[in-house]
């Protein structure tokens, strides 16, 4: 178990992070939802898991195959210091480095996504790289529970334990909904884990806004013997009263009394 | 060393790179790499029947340092694999050689689904990628070795599976991005690719017993296109016959037809796969005929061209 003051200090990295995510849905409609249910995982992966390199980039692979929440990526370049905050209310604007899927012109980004469905055969192909490269180099992709409905997903799904890349993680940020409404009504994916270790993978099932598990969860697929998919159920929109955990969440404007609400729960800024 | 003098000759040009380069590394979709997995065990990744996953896993490798040759089956990568190769090849930069085989109608009576005639005209539409169609067995080595050298992804269309791929005598190495001229001649010129360079060169012949004198083009990289080439062939000879074993749309006539568009001299006229499906069950040879890709439908075609 992960100490107290570790999680707490996530905790604090990912409520900042979701502060910036209602920058801009609060200046525009924007993938508010995704951003939000992937905070505490983001949090957890960005300030204690994933290593950087002297120029302050990731020395591990990362790659946001759910691109659409690219808010919260952004979110945590402002934490590291790459964006300032004020760009981010800015996104998709007319001479913004950031628009609205991770792309080259912002920093940090490794991978451009959009599409649905591509970064996990990307990942496949970079841990076996590594491994030729004998690095000790850890690969993480995020995908979304309706990204699964990709059947791309499943072909790198079947590569990963045939190879034996136990340094690829696959994190599945599991909020139960996609673009037009939950994904029990528009194609069910449930049961996710299962699938998952149909395809022989190390599976851990985790509350992903349970920081203390997200951490545990990490570290066990960190040094775990075969290719992990970490299956997080969360809540869309997580963190704004009256949108989380709806379909209007995906992608959505708050209004200035919704932000102000959000932002009083999130608590004082340190 | 005896296995290696064996290899087809896409094998033998990468063996001779991965030799070199320790980076070099196959990645392909239930295809055997033969002699290179005697060679390189280690570097040949073979991902099963995922078309989608076999270009995403390249791109990846790419992205780490690696240089990796795919083998596919052409319809199959090209359409199937399409948005993999412009998202992952092609926008993020990493440089996958893709080596296509059962090019055009090859496959010939397994059907329509086998062929790939869409292949061309589809990948020249993504930025920054290379397509190449070499006309001999020589010209896959040279095209293979050459790919390692440039920076983006490429697409070698690779016949031989039916097809006739000896080397042809007298052919120019392939540079990429060079026409090769075959024949100088004044009254048209001839523009193929691939394949058809074969059948161009013995119509050529048939056109001079009658003293008609053509100009051969080898325009083995369709993307990115020999402009000067064209122009030139437009301004000295006036017409332009095409020919490619691919549909008439979008490949090597229509990107010949709009350079000559663009400067307003000279006339264009497509021989490839016409705008249908071959339906018919026959082997190869008589589905290029049928598709008047045979020397007597490209003779033809040349005759009505300049009303000879």
């Amino acid at each position: 178990m992960v100490d107290a003051t570790v999680v707490r200090e996530l905790e604090e990295r990912a409520a900042d992070l979701r502060r910036h995510i209602v920058s801009i849905a609060a200046a525009q409609r924007s993938h508010l939802g995704g951003s939000m249910s992937s905070a505490d995982l983001m949090a957890a992966l960005f300030f204690r898991f994933l290593r950087f390199d002297a120029k302050g980039n990731t020395y591990d692979h990362f790659l946001l195959s759910k691109g659409h929440a690219v808010h919260v990526f952004h979110a945590c370049m402002v934490e590291l210091e790459q964006i300032a905050a004020s760009e981010l209310p800015l996104s998709g604007t007319s001479g913004s480095r950031l628009g609205g899927h991770p792309t080259f012109r912002a920093p940090g980004v490794e991978f451009a996504t959009g599409s649905l469905g591509h970064a996990l055969s990307v990942g496949v192909g970079i841990a076996m790289g590594e491994r030729l490269n004998k690095s000790d180099k850890r690969t993480v992709v995020i995908l979304g529970d309706g990204e699964l409905q990709e059947g791309s997903v499943w072909e790198a799904a079947f590569c990963a334990p045939h190879f034996g890349l136990q340094n690829l993680i696959a994190i599945v940020d599991a909020n139960e909904f996609q673009a037009s409404g939950s994904t029990a009504k528009i194609m069910q994916v449930e049961p996710i884990a299962e699938k998952w270790r149909a395809f022989r993978w190390n599976v851990i099932e985790i509350d992903g806004h349970d920081m203390g598990a997200v951490v545990d969860a990490l570290d066990s697929a960190w040094h775990a013997a075969n290719p992990t998919a970490i299956v997080a159920h969360t809540v869309k929109g997580k963190g704004v009263a009256g949108v989380e955990g709806t379909g209007r969440a995906h992608y959505t404007r708050l209004t200035a009394e919704e932000a102000e609400a959000t932002l009083a729960s999130l608590g004082a800024k340190r | 060393m005896s296995s290696y003098m064996s290899a087809p000759p896409h094998l033998a040009a990468i063996m001779e790179l991965a030799r070199a380069d320790a980076n070099v590394v196959v990645v392909s979709q239930d295809f055997g790499a033969g002699q290179f997995t005697e060679a390189f065990p280690d570097r040949h990744f073979d991902v099963g029947i995922s078309e989608q996953n076999l270009v995403g896993v390249a791109a990846g490798l790419a992205h780490v340092g690696k240089l990796p040759f795919v083998l596919s089956m052409a319809p199959f990568v090209s359409m199937r694999g399409f948005e993999q190769i412009r998202d992952d090849c092609a926008y993020n930069r990493n440089s996958v050689k893709i080596i296509a085989l059962f090019t055009g109608l090859e496959a010939g009576p397994w059907g329509v689904t086998h062929h790939a005639m869409e292949d061309i005209a589809l990948l020249r539409t993504i930025p920054g990628m290379t397509v190449i169609v070499p006309a001999d067995s020589n010209q896959v080595g040279q095209a293979v070795l050459a790919s390692a050298a440039i920076d983006g992804p490429v697409y070698i269309r690779m016949a031989g599976f039916a097809a006739d791929m000896s080397p042809i005598e007298g052919m120019d190495a392939l540079r990429p991005g060079e026409a090769g001229v075959l024949r100088e001649g004044s009254r048209l010129t001839m523009i193929a690719t691939g394949t058809a360079v074969r059948t161009v060169l013995a119509v050529h012949e048939a056109l001079a017993r009658d003293g008609i004198s053509a100009r051969v083009l080898n325009m083995h990289t369709v993307k990115p296109i020999d402009r000067g080439a064209i122009v030139r062939a437009a301004e000295e000879t006036g017409r332009i016959l095409t020919v490619e074993e691919h549909t008439v749309i979008g490949g090597l006539g229509s990107a010949v037809a709009e350079v000559v568009a663009e400067i307003g001299v000279g006339r264009v006229r497509r021989v490839g796969i016409p705008d249908r499906f071959c339906t018919e069950i026959a082997p190869y040879r008589e589905l290029l005929s049928i598709c008047g890709l045979d020397t007597a439908g490209v003779e033809a075609a040349a005759r009505e061209l300049i009303g000879a």
